[in-house]
């Protein structure tokens, strides 16, 4: 790790605290529907007032939280079959240079699952099934509302704290709307122009054909009319020589797809390689930006969590916790990456004539970026479940790619405060005071969402995993020998199970299998999760609020981050560890076996 | 001297036998299924059983044997957690069979009418009904819960309170309340009763024993929800790991699946079965110790709110201060020699017997060393304190001294053709500034000076608040005093707030806005003004001597009629939800500890390589297995006294408390864990040679 890759943490973490805050405060005033200047009647108040008059929407109306959780799946059914609909008649509808086909059924129920829930898991391969028409009006509309309506249920989930004997949450449709027009629509507007300047394209020819600056050469065998190879006397299979002088790019509206992508938290790219795709991520510049898009709103919601239940400490402790938790491990995967593989330095021993330019595992990894950027966009994009990413995490070490793994999902700010609960749960036993937290009392009907939601979700990504691995025909899907095979199993379910929808690539995912139980799992955690999180908020919001006492267990305190930071590595531990031994963890130890003695 | 219960002792070898029993007979898979969590741990012991068996038939000698020992291993941990809870209740059950043995067989004298010449009927215990008159003399049990409306006795208590010492209980005085199954001792009484079969206290005191385990509280049953989702999580991560490693092995075509006999018993270790085993009898150790403490709840709740506690009312007489006001120095007037005072004073007071009186007798003899005189011999009439003169006094050889508050001693003092010296109202002021009250002195018109009379602050009762302030918990004093006197008491006895002028309504409207503050109040009362508060507050403590209105009214009721029992109340409470709290921790922690030690030896029949994982170099899969599973058992033994006595609790604040317990229970607990099970693989590992 040299100086530079330290400041470059150091920087990214600098200026994300710095934007996060200032946004944070912006808003809590949007959501609390204060008034600051955009949301006047003189700018894009009157689109909003336009909006909820055309939509006959009563801005004053509240809804408890089952009417809160009912509409926001009807909404969301209906951009889901909206969208699983035009990816089956992309083909005869305009906005498809390339002619692409309808996707097929359980592929086009895989995506349209994995964007409605937030996930951005992508079995296909954008550049080579998605019409532009399917990009900007499914992919591009979904990522908006998707990220809306997460905004929108954590918005919820925390008025759940603020509000006294109360059984609304406030309302779905202006949640939603306020989301969309106030903080991704400006956001991710300004967003699209920075990347398109920067050399990100935004058209919509079609995929260009161009000459290779340097032509390439293979070879074929030759087979007879039967499929057969054909071979010569000592059975030398005949070849041909085979030239390719030129090369198809493909071409869309990248840089507005990419903007929402990164800002909404959706991160399902516009290529199959997502931002490692120099169209969508051409130089160091905008992959600094790219990754500050990834962890804004999310860390901005930390600090928005304290604005609006008054007490700023309560953000900073989840945030602090999340840093502790996610600087340490990005600087121990640099550690291993940066290690390398021994197999190469081994070969260098061995073959003098051999030369490495650097033993440090850049397999998958962009040049441009470099091992710490690789390690920490990775980091970043796995522990909120942002789930884009610049690097292959397939051809990671097997203990770096332990960032992604354990950290998927942690950073989830809803995710967070249940654990919270959770631990709250555990302390104010332990110093023998009823649980409270927030002065809101933790009794047994949430203690039981919480559960559901803290185990039930977990063992339903195991059992998936479990059945992935034994189902025989899934073998197919495999790229690589166990463990490393498993490891990609493990990793993918457990994407698609915590909405993260980044992937081991190389991984065949576009399996019946894969595209059916990935699509349901993505849809029960999606749903299953909001529609915890607002009964949770629901029976908080009803009620009372305890005073602090000076006999109240602190939440903010050190020692108090020190235990939840404790809980969740024991959580993660006691759920992944085994299923880690198996794959990564068996796999170094098979990959050093070999040459340490 | 007092002398519990036999109870008392955690390992009283008298419960063994039942305990022992009841241990047995709750391995019947109807009483295993009441606890999911040792249920899934049942389950597995069977199949485990079921293993071992067909490795008796099918397989080589060493499995046999290694079988068969996890085996043990399994059922062991399975009667350690039964035996936790069977201790508890056959604690509970014999304590409740001596309370129900000292009813059964009474036979009550029931009188026709509240007279010993009545016409009497003996009928058993269990009929007496609420107006009955019922007849007790010497030797006899009283049937049931009353009041005593004539006569006088020596009463045994111990079979309620525990205390050998009888008492006197006698009518018309405020300890003529009797409690059913104690004994009269000496002399007869006639009592009125007060309770229906099935009400009276020894009828509570059973339900409340043996319901313990049924009646569940808001935290306990929020601990077993999250305890059973947890374990259902560990089946999961446990035994998805046979389709797993089935994957690994045949895609690989080289190592073994985790082979069952390993993978139940390393399931069952890390089950949180030590704390879901000891839920129940942790409740029902709890309620024991307060049933221990002499006070007897309604409900168990009531005890867990306790531990919530924000606020503490207290009255000021009888629980911040002695009963009474003591004369504590005399302030004469200007010109007037401080014997002459003393003289006068003591004078004045001879024939007042009130507390007061006496000790004004007392404090001029102690320091004028003035002796008592006869008043008779004296030739002195007393004058007793009347509502109109509010002056007490004596005539004594044409001497008249009167001794009262100021403003009666003026307004006598005038009358006379006198007034009150600057010097004297001096005094008066100071004496009122420090909380005492002052009770002027005058002979004929002449004002002699100030006796001041103190309230006497308990002792200890400074250390008592200091304690409760570092539990967090507030105390605010109710006095009927005025707001002077009250302060200097308050800063005296070290009480955070007071309410002075306090009437009834005040103290219930006090309540009442502590409460809308989110406050959670705990009160002590006897009186049967008390009872609205009482009914009010949430955590109510009702004195044994007090009324029946305030019993009714209270939910907890303390047969030692003692109002810093509140404290302890607290404390038994906060004492209950540590140590689930505790215990909970733990449980998890040596999770963490028995996945380092054991899941690389686990893995090493699919990957050998896993070896170099082994870092804390146990011996073999099998002696890990082993040493984690005994460890795990042994732990649930060491538990039960903490179970059954409740975590050493030291009141201080709510954060110091959590950092002790986060370090003792969930670091030290992973460092015991990593230490212990590595030490018992050793032994088993060299012993053995597994």
């Amino acid at each position: 790790m040299s100086v530079q890759e330290i400041s470059q943490l150091f920087l990214y973490f600098m200026v994300l605290l710095l934007l996060a805050k200032p946004l944070a405060w912006y808003m809590t005033q949007i959501y609390e529907g204060k008034p600051c200047w955009i949301n006047q009647r003189e700018s894009l108040g009157a689109i909003e007032e336009a909006i909820y008059s055309l939509c006959g929407i009563r801005e004053s109306e509240q809804m408890n939280w089952s009417t809160y959780f009912i509409t926001m799946v009807l909404f969301n059914t209906c951009g889901f079959i909206f969208f699983y609909l035009l990816q089956q008649i992309q083909s005869v509808l305009p906005g498809n240079p390339q002619g692409f086909y309808g996707v097929d059924s359980a592929l086009a129920f895989n995506t349209a699952a994995s964007f409605i829930s937030h996930t951005g898991w992508e079995a296909y391969s954008g550049e080579g099934s998605l019409s532009y028409l399917s990009q900007c009006m499914g992919v591009a509309v979904l990522q908006f509302l998707s990220a809306a309506t997460s905004f929108s249920v954590l918005v919820a989930f925390i008025r759940g704290f603020v509000r006294e004997e109360s059984p609304n949450l406030g309302n779905y449709w202006v949640d939603m709307v306020r989301s969309v027009l106030y903080i991704l629509l400006p956001l991710s507007f300004i967003f699209a122009l920075f990347l398109s300047a920067e050399g990100v394209i935004q058209n919509f020819k079609p995929y260009e054909k161009v000459n290779l600056m340097q032509s390439m050469i293979y070879l074929v065998p030759v087979k007879d009319d039967t499929g057969k190879v054909i071979k010569d006397e000592q059975g030398v299979p005949k070849v041909a020589v085979n030239k390719v002088v030129t090369q198809t790019l493909p071409m869309g509206p990248v840089a507005s797809q990419v903007a929402i992508k990164q800002i909404g938290g959706n991160g399902g790219g516009y290529f199959n390689t997502n931002a490692a795709h120099p169209y969508e991520n051409p130089n160091p510049l905008t992959n600094f930006w790219e990754m500050i898009a990834i962890l804004l709103i999310p860390l901005a919601f930390y600090f928005m969590f304290g604005f609006m239940v008054r007490d700023q400490r309560q953000g900073r402790v989840l945030l602090t916790v999340i840093l502790a938790i996610l600087i340490p491990s990005i600087l121990i995967c640099v550690g291993f990456e940066e290690k390398g593989n021994p197999i190469l330095t081994q070969m260098v021993k061995q073959y003098p004539q051999v030369e490495l330019s650097t033993h440090y595992n850049f397999e998958g990894k962009e040049v441009r970026f470099g091992i710490m950027n690789s390690a920490l966009w990775t980091g970043a994009s796995a522990i909120v479940s942002h789930g884009s990413e610049n690097s292959m995490l397939d051809s990671y070490t097997p203990l770096g790619s332990l960032l992604p793994l354990w950290l998927m999902h942690m950073g989830n700010l809803s995710n967070l405060i249940i654990m919270m609960l959770l631990a709250t749960f555990i302390a104010n036993l332990m110093v023998g005071r009823s649980p409270e937290y927030l002065g809101k009392k933790i009794e047994i009907h949430e203690m039981r969402i919480i559960c559901m939601v803290i185990f039930g979700f977990p063992i339903t990504i195991l059992i998936a995993i479990a059945m992935a691995a034994i189902i025989p025909f899934n073998f197919e899907s495999i790229s690589n020998p166990v463990p490393h095979g498993f490891t990609e199993i493990f990793y993918n379910v457990l994407s698609m199970g915590t909405n993260t929808g980044s992937a081991f690539a190389g991984f065949k995912a576009n399996t019946i299998f894969y595209n059916m139980v990935g699509g349901l799992l993505m849809l029960a955690a999606h749903f299953g999760v909001a529609m915890a999180v607002l009964a949770l908020a629901g029976s908080l919001a009803r009620k009372k609020i305890q005073p602090l006492s000076s006999e109240t267990l602190l939440t903010h305190t050190p020692l108090f981050g020190l235990f939840l930071f404790a809980t969740l590595a024991i959580y993660t531990l006691i759920l992944y560890l085994p299923l880690t031994f198996l794959g990564p963890i068996a796999e170094h130890s098979l990959l050093w076996s070999l040459y340490v003695n | 001297m007092s002398t519990k219960l036999p109870l008392e002792a955690n390992w009283d070898m008298r419960v063994w036998p039942l305990a022992l029993k009841m241990m047995l007979y709750k391995l019947g898979p109807g009483r295993q299924l009441q606890n999911p969590i040792l249920f899934s741990v049942y389950v597995c012991s069977i199949i485990m059983t079921g293993i071992f068996i067909y490795a008796l038939f099918f397989q080589p000698e060493a499995i046999k044997v290694a079988d068969g020992v996890l085996t043990l291993s399994l059922w062991f941990t399975i009667l350690s957690a039964n035996f936790a809870e069977a201790m508890a209740e056959s604690r509970g059950k014999r304590r409740a069979n001596m309370l129900r043995k000292s009813r059964r067989e009474v036979q009550a004298k029931k009188l026709l009418a509240p007279n010993r010449d009545a016409k009497m009927s003996l009928i058993p215990a269990m009929y007496m009904r609420t107006g009955d008159f019922v007849l007790v003399e010497a030797g006899d049990i009283i049937p049931s819960d009353g009041e005593a409306i004539v006569g006088i006795a020596s009463v045994d208590e111990s079979a309620i309170t525990g205390e050998s010492a009888p008492v006197i209980r006698e009518s018309d005085s405020e300890r003529s309340f009797v409690t059913g199954g104690t004994r009269v001792i000496s002399d007869w009484l006639i009592i009125e009763v007060t309770a229906d079969p099935g009400e009276t206290y020894i009828d509570h005191m059973i339900e409340l024993i043996e319901g313990s385990q049924r009646q569940r509280t808001v935290n306990e049953i929020a601990l077993t929800v999250f305890l059973i989702f947890f374990t259902c999580a560990l089946i999961t991560v446990c035994f998805t790991l046979l389709p797993v490693t089935w994957f690994i092995t045949d895609s690989r075509t080289t190592g073994n699946v985790v082979p069952l006999n390993l993978l139940i018993p390393f399931f069952v270790a890390i089950a949180p079965t030590s704390i879901g085993g000891l839920l129940s009898t942790m409740s029902i150790a709890g309620m024991d110790r307060l049933i221990q403490a002499n006070v007897i709840a309604t409900s168990n709740r009531v005890v867990e709110s306790a531990a919530d506690v924000n606020v503490l009312l207290l009255d000021k007489t009888g629980t911040v201060t002695l009963g009474n006001r003591q004369a504590t120095a005399f302030i004469p007037a200007a010109d007037v020699d401080i014997k002459k005072l003393a003289d006068a004073a003591q004078l004045a007071s001879l024939a007042d017997e009130t507390p007061e009186g006496r000790s004004i007798v007392v404090l001029a003899k102690e320091k004028y060393f003035l002796r008592a005189r006869d008043l008779e011999n004296l030739g002195a009439t007393f004058i007793p304190f009347t509502a109109q003169t509010r002056m007490s006094g004596a005539n004594i050889q044409g001497r008249q001294i009167r001794k009262g508050a100021i403003s009666a001693v003026e307004a006598y003092v005038k009358q006379m053709g006198g007034s009150i010296p600057a010097s004297v109202m001096q005094a008066v002021e100071s004496v009122s500034r420090q909380g005492a009250t002052a009770l002027v002195v005058a002979e004929g018109a002449h004002v002699l000076g100030v006796i001041a009379l103190k309230d006497i602050v308990k002792g200890g009762t400074r250390e008592r608040f200091a304690e409760i302030r570092r539990m967090g918990i507030k105390t605010i004093m109710v006095t009927g005093d005025n707001p002077l006197t009250a302060a200097a008491i308050a800063a005296e006895a070290g009480v955070d707030d007071f309410l002075a002028n306090a009437t009834p309504e005040d103290k219930l409207a006090l309540i009442r806005r502590l409460q809308a503050q989110g406050l959670l109040v705990a009160m002590a009362g006897d009186d049967i003004n008390d009872a609205p508060a009482l009914a009010q507050a949430d955590v109510a403590l009702a004195m044994n001597t007090g009324t029946q209105a305030a019993k009714e009214a209270g939910n907890l009721v303390d047969l030692d009629s003692n109002p810093t029992k509140l404290i302890e109340v607290v404390e038994i409470g906060k004492q209950l939800l540590m140590t689930r709290g505790a215990l909970t921790i733990l449980s998890i922690v040596t999770n963490i500890a028995k996945y380092i030690l054991v899941l690389p030896l686990l893995f090493m029949v699919t990957y050998p390589s896993m070896k170099a994982c082994n870092i804390f170099h146990l011996g073999s899969p099998l002696s890990a297995m082993l040493a984690t599973s005994l460890f795990s058992s042994l732990m649930i033994i060491f538990m039960i006294p903490i179970a059954l006595k409740g975590v050493v609790y030291q009141p201080q604040s709510a954060n110091k408390l959590f950092a002790r317990h986060f370090l003792y229970y969930g670091v030290g607990g992973f460092f015991a864990t990593l230490i212990g099970i590595k030490l018992l693989d050793f032994i088993i590992h060299s012993v053995t040679g597994v």
